[in-house]
């Protein structure tokens, strides 16, 4: 279920790389199904500094509040501003109309500190 | 039936994890907090009907001449005058009038009742009930939770639903009034009580019978519900949660359930503290608020105005109806009034919400 093409955190947010030095950042399906229903984003705005694995914002589901974590260092160029208005589409559709950011990259090699979906496959199996 | 983790099981276990339930703890049990989605479970109870293991509710006899005596001194509202087959929503409280618990007693018969206290609280209820039983002899009292299971049907169509698999039509049960019968084969005592704000029945069946019934229902179309959305439903309907909204730190007044209060009655073990607090005031009061910023508030939650910390949240969330977020806090009698502002300290973020009207939330043929 999650995108081969994606690369992804410990805290189970992807990456999806457009172009040389942007990214676009959401998190997965695995997250997402975790969290229940979820009802609540919050997210920096445009223009903000990211720090890789530190945090970048709140979501919430019905029951639970969890941190959002940056999976890059950068600088926001954009933010999907349709899932704080309807953050139902986190759970709809966590890899396309739910995705969160777009971000320049600061430092592209912090990529590599990424899991590919193999890694992050095999992670999500090794936690049953 | 425990686990590993010392957790109770419900006879509805096995049940629940067939259809996919997630479990955690909940008052020493494990319980089903959602099937598929919180959201859709509540729906499903506003516009259908949905079905909410509640076994982990305590069920305690209390049975024999000194039953009627013993309940009028020890609950909030006089069970002498209680007609066989009625039932009614009442706070157990201390000497000091703060609540140990809030419970549904039913009379079965002149000398037969049952207690409904919440399943954590069900020993300290049991131990009440000890304490003040002056007269043994002439009162027995039996924990009968692990030999019966309790099925919340709530919704528009539950009683549809129901009168499909009883063998008597309840569609004439008046709310707060039970009815013996047979539900899908299986002597039951059905009541018409709830903890969500729309129409429904509770069932308290045979343990062994719990799981055919719950299958049958779903297959009568009801929707199988957690306590996720139960929270949600009760929470939108202004039901209070003992634990949250209500504790021994609290009186009723304060709590704004003095409508379940019955303080001048010979007897009664918080007589005193409870007519002072009636004829005094109390100095805070629970309020309903929405938010008017965006966040949502939770339990725990300061409550400030001007700055200072006035109250704290103790029970908050997501309302699907409303489509707003809700939430239920103390705050001295001064900021009780509807339209005052309040800001809630979202973990260090500071959101608006204004007072409101209790119940959030009331159904339209009510």
């Amino acid at each position: 279920m999650t995108p081969e093409e994606l690369k992804y955190s410990e805290e189970h947010e992807w990456v999806r790389v457009e172009s040389d030095g942007v990214v676009v950042v959401g998190i997965t399906d695995f997250a997402a199904e975790s969290l229940g229903d979820v009802v609540f984003v919050e997210l920096p705005e445009v223009g903000a500094g990211l720090t890789q694995f530190e945090k970048m914002g709140e979501i919430e589901s019905v029951k639970a509040v969890s941190d959002l974590y940056s999976p890059v260092s950068g600088t926001i160029t954009e933010r999907n501003d349709s899932v704080i208005d309807s953050p139902e589409l986190v759970n709809d559709s966590p890899y396309d109309s739910g995705w969160m950011l777009r971000v320049e990259l600061s430092d592209s090699a912090e990529l590599d500190k990424l899991m590919d979906h193999t890694a992050y496959q095999a992670m999500l199996e090794a936690q049953g | 039936m425990t686990d590993s983790n010392n957790l109770r099981q419900t006879s509805l276990y096995d049940t629940h994890v067939s259809l996919g339930a997630r479990i955690v703890p909940f008052g020493g049990w494990a319980m089903p907090i959602q099937y598929e989605s919180i959201l859709q479970e509540a729906r499903a109870v506003r516009t259908n009907v949905g079905l909410f293991d509640v076994s982990h509710m305590g069920r305690l006899k209390i049975e024999g001449s000194g039953a009627a005596p013993l309940l009028s001194r020890v609950l909030s509202v006089g069970a002498i005058s209680m007609r066989p087959g009625r039932a009614r929503y009442c706070l157990i409280c201390n000497e000091e009038g703060g609540i140990i618990d809030d419970c549904i007693v039913y009379r079965n018969d002149e000398e037969d009742f049952l207690l409904i206290p919440n399943a954590a609280n069900t020993p300290a209820v049991s131990d009440w009930l000890d304490r003040w039983n002056t007269n043994p002899d002439t009162v027995s009292i039996t924990n009968v939770t692990a030999e019966t299971a309790m099925i919340a049907v709530q919704g528009p169509q539950s009683i549809p639903v129901l009168n499909r698999i009883t063998a008597d039509d309840i569609s004439s049960v008046l709310p707060f009034r039970t009815i013996q019968t047979k539900i899908d084969g299986t002597e039951a005592m059905l009541a018409h009580t709830g903890y969500t704000g729309e129409d429904g029945f509770e069932a308290i069946v045979p343990a062994e019978a719990a799981a055919q019934i719950w299958t049958t229902l779903v297959e009568e179309g009801a929707a199988s519900c957690g306590l996720g959305a139960r929270d949600v439903l009760r929470l939108e309907a202004g039901l209070l949660l003992h634990g949250n909204d209500m504790s021994v730190d609290t009186n009723p007044y304060e709590a704004g359930l003095g409508r379940f209060v019955r303080p001048d009655r010979r007897g009664y073990i918080a007589r005193d503290a409870l007519l002072h607090a009636r004829d005094n005031g109390v100095e805070r009061k629970l309020v309903g608020f929405f938010m008017t910023g965006r966040g949502i508030a939770r339990h725990g939650h300061g409550i400030h105005v001007n700055g200072r910390e006035i109250g704290e949240v103790t029970s908050g969330g997501p309302s699907p109806l409303l489509d707003r977020n809700i939430g239920l806090g103390y705050v001295p009698a001064d900021y009780s009034a509807v339209g005052t502002s309040l800001q809630i300290d979202i973990r260090g973020r500071l959101v608006d919400a204004e007072v409101t009207s209790l119940p959030f939330y009331i159904r339209s043929d009510e």
